[in-house]
């Protein structure tokens, strides 16, 4: 039977995948996931994403790491090469959610990551 | 029918505060894991207080949530002082908003906020009176008596 969450990846090889900065939750790269979530829309990603997820946002403020937490989504990585405040990531450390950040586009990551087997994590 | 609080607990929300936006909710969601509640309906919840808390932050000047924890049902009350909902079925339409540019640079304001809150919880009721403030009330059942889980 194929897992029924995609295909797990770690987040430390997500960092490899997309040459990401790992900005908090280093001793965390072991962490599997399976799915993702992707957007720039925080209503959006409370609305429709399912819990378990790596959330993938241009959005780097405070907004982003609540909603990670409220949504039970594992980490974040932030494209563009977007970079969260101090006091954000504090935010993410004390909450125990991993931030990266990549330089590459939404597009592309997205792209990257579909094609090496993670799934939506949008609800039917 | 069990109504007696177990658990009760209100928090302050200032309008305007985007820095803080989300601190109550996640607040709420650490006190309902230590109360061991389900994680599904800790989820529900939270996505509804988020959004409800980044409304008072968007449209009220000073708001408070009031969290109560029964054997029957996890309640919520967001009441704030504020400009008010006009046009109630309005703002229940999705997509319908009066956002500004630094809410919708925040991730919010895309019109999405009460429906969400409706979409996660077992009963919604909202009132306002423009030029006063709104007050939301919403909650989750527990156990047998929850719907969705």
């Amino acid at each position: 039977m194929p897992p029924a969450t995609g295909y797990p990846m770690t987040l430390g090889q997500i960092r490899d995948l997309l040459a990401c900065d790992v900005i908090c939750g280093h001793d965390l790269m072991d962490m599997e996931v399976g799915e993702c979530f992707a957007a720039d829309l925080m209503s959006d990603v409370l609305a429709f994403s399912r819990s378990g997820a790596v959330l993938i946002t241009g959005l780097a403020s405070i907004q982003s790491v609540h909603t990670a937490d409220v949504a039970d989504l594992k980490a974040i990585v932030f494209v563009h090469g977007k970079r969260p405040a101090e006091p954000v990531a504090d935010v993410a450390r004390q909450q125990g959610i991993p931030l990266l950040t990549t330089g590459r586009f939404m597009f592309e990551t997205c792209g990257l990551l579909f094609s090496h087997g993670l799934k939506p994590a949008g609800k039917e | 029918m069990d109504e007696s609080v177990l658990y009760r607990e209100t928090f302050s929300i200032t309008g305007n505060d985007f820095e803080r936006g989300g601190a109550a909710a996640s607040a709420v969601k650490a006190i309902m894991r230590e109360l061991g509640l389900d994680p599904a309906v800790i989820r529900r919840l939270s996505i509804a207080n988020f959004e409800a808390e980044m409304n008072v932050i968007m449209y009220a000047e000073q708001g408070r949530l009031e969290f109560t924890v029964t054997a029957e049902a996890v309640k919520v009350v967001v009441a704030d002082r504020g400009r008010g909902i006009a046009d109630i079925e309005l703002a229940m339409q999705e997509g319908y908003s009066t956002a500004t540019a630094e809410m919708r640079a925040r991730g919010f304001g895309a019109g999405m906020g009460l429906p969400n809150i409706k979409r996660s919880t077992d009963w919604f009721e909202i009132e306002s009176t423009p030029g006063v403030g709104t007050t939301l009330r919403y909650g989750v059942l527990l156990g047998a008596a929850g719907g969705r889980g």
